[in-house]
């Protein structure tokens, strides 16, 4: 126990890093909030007073609402499908061994790193192509590319987390494989399944280079506020949309992870050990 | 193996149920089943990745007349982009921006794992969720936080103004390469924290107690144990963040004005204003081809540095 003394020693100068950087890592969109209730119409110091009028102004637009609602739709939609094909994946990946499943993993993954772009105009291309109109549906499809390796890589720790000896007892207490997926693997790996839907929703919902390239007449929100950002004068109620949804997606995201949690813990354990 | 306890004792009930030659065979072979749930992500990301890919690929040796294509097999945007500087200075530049980043990023990040990995004992996981959080949120939104920070009139600018330590703001702080790095490194901080973290967790903390009975210092333990053995998840957070920031070109946009401009930024007028669609493709071919030599580059130097090492 004393031969762990010194490692586990606390290194003060190393927990002011970690505070600071925290903390740095935060500033910056905390500013948005911030200038968001500023009486002002420019985003400067100091501050003028406290005023609501920009998100007032914010609920009063049509479009703002008609943007939110082809996010929203656009989001569940992807994060539904994304995670019912993630969940398979991810046991897939787990629980069986087959040749050639580092490739695969390898590229299923790939969407989490080339640019994306790259995806972007490919998939534009494609589409023109084909003489498909550009429309909700096609963006809905260019999330799924991003979403669907992220779905998988929140569950995979989910499959890793629990026993696959629990599913061999269902199937020998005579379930068949259907109802131990339904009444052993999914409740088990139901967090997981929770946060996937709940950040590839978020991840969907505040998408914009995807959308950028893909989206037609109607706009996502992240669309409709890169065309805002072009006026000076709608500066504030941009601060006040970007405050909302940067809550929402703080409160998604944390629940979600949180939720989760078990998945993320009993990896760390796991590779410990 | 022990699949095969499960496989015997369900296989009568499923075979009624499915009775036929696909669902013996999904019985029989572990391999098989497992295709099979792989199969629709498989099939799903297979056609929307490489059916575009092998679309751009061939545009790419098109050119663009009028609204349309000539569909005529030709060399002469790759041609174009050897002959105007402009091109080669613009994948340069973004080679570099994103370098730096990297850099940046993995040697800002590193002690913020390490200090997560080793030092914190409890609460482990809400300090991974709020390392990670901003990632998940609207990179838009981050990009455009730091316009408001760094802004001619924004919040670095007007509160040194108010505290009478500058005169006229500072112009170098947007529009400039500079703003683009700090920018692009604070929003994929969170993407380089977990490899690094994962990594540093995995270390038998045993290794570091042996190193120091046998007289290391902090410092030494540190470059001889911990370092060599976090290289794989420095190896990872690395590509994770260059090969994104490569092809970026939001924050350029919004932050980087006519020095800070990427290649990305390029790709992205060729689909828009420019209308030069094929050129846009052999664009996007280079940037792809430029980033996957480079770390494939990067990936053998580091296997040949261990292994002179060890």
């Amino acid at each position: 126990m004393s031969g762990e003394s010194y490692i586990r020693r606390p290194n003060r100068p190393l927990q002011i890093y970690a505070v600071v950087f925290l903390i740095l890592l935060y500033v910056p969109v905390m500013f948005l909030p911030l200038f968001s209730f500023n009486d002002s119409l420019y985003v400067r110091f100091p501050l003028e007073g406290f005023t609501l009028q920009w998100y007032g102004e914010l609920f009063q637009r049509d479009a703002v609402w008609n943007a939110l609602w082809n996010s929203v739709r656009v989001g569940v939609v992807v994060a539904v499908f994304s995670t019912t094909l993630g969940v398979f994946a991810a046991k897939a990946i787990t629980r069986y061994r087959m040749p050639g499943k580092g490739p695969m993993v390898t590229f299923i993954m790939l969407p989490l790193v080339v640019p994306l772009i790259i995806f972007g105009v490919a998939l534009l291309v494609l589409l023109s192509q084909l003489g498909v109109a550009l429309s909700l549906y096609t963006v809905a499809i260019g999330h799924m590319i991003v979403c669907l390796p992220f779905s998988i890589a929140v569950l995979i720790p989910r499959f890793e987390g629990f026993d696959a000896s629990i599913e061999e007892a269902s199937a020998d207490l005579g379930e068949n494989a259907f109802w131990t997926f339904w009444r052993v693997t999914l409740p088990m790996v139901g967090p997981g399944v929770v946060a996937s839907l709940m950040l590839t929703f978020t991840v969907s919902f505040d998408e914009f280079i995807l959308a950028f390239f893909l989206s037609g007449t109607e706009p996502t929100l992240p669309m409709y506020i890169w065309g805002q950002l072009r006026f000076p004068q709608q500066f504030p109620s941009i601060l006040a949309l970007s405050s909302i949804i940067i809550f929402v997606s703080f409160v998604l995201v944390f629940a979600g992870q949180w939720i989760n949690r078990g998945a993320l813990s009993g990896s760390a354990k796991g590779s410990v050990s | 193996m022990s699949d095969q306890t499960l496989q015997t004792r369900s296989a009568p009930v499923a075979t009624q149920a499915t009775a036929g030659r696909f669902g013996r065979l999904m019985q029989r072979s572990e391999a098989a089943r497992g295709y099979a749930l792989l199969a629709p992500s498989l099939i799903f990301l297979g056609v929307l990745i490489l059916v575009p890919f092998g679309i751009l690929l061939v545009m790419s040796f098109w050119t663009a007349s009028g609204f349309g294509f000539d569909t005529g097999f030709t060399t002469a945007n790759y041609q174009k982009f050897f002959e105007r500087p402009i091109y080669t200075a613009l994948l340069n530049r973004s080679l570099f921006i994103s370098g730096m980043v990297t850099v940046f990023t993995v040697l800002l990040c590193y002690p913020m794992a390490y200090y997560v990995a080793f030092h914190v004992h409890r609460h482990k996981m809400l300090w991974i969720v709020l390392m990670t959080l901003p990632f998940w949120t609207s990179y838009l939104l981050r990009v455009f936080a730091w316009k408001v920070v760094l802004g001619y009139e924004g919040v670095i600018n007007s509160a040194l103004m108010n505290m009478g330590l500058i005169e006229a703001p500072l112009e170098f702080l947007l529009y400039s390469q500079q703003a683009v790095i700090i920018t692009l490194a604070h929003a994929w901080a969170a993407f380089a924290i977990l490899p690094l973290y994962v990594s540093l967790e995995k270390i038998d903390k045993s290794l570091l107690e042996a190193a120091t009975d046998l007289g290391d210092g902090p410092v030494r333990r540190f470059f001889r144990i911990t370092l060599p053995l976090s290289l794989p998840g420095v190896i990872s957070a690395s590509l994770l963040i260059f090969i994104p920031t490569t092809g970026d070109y939001i924050t350029p946009a919004l932050l980087g004005g006519p020095d800070g401009a990427m290649i990305g930024n390029l790709i992205q007028k060729q689909f828009g204003p420019i209308n030069n669609w094929p050129m846009g493709a052999a664009l996007s071919i280079i940037l792809m081809l430029c980033i996957a030599t480079i770390s494939l580059v990067f990936i053998l130097l580091t296997l040949f540095v261990r292994k002179r090492v060890s």
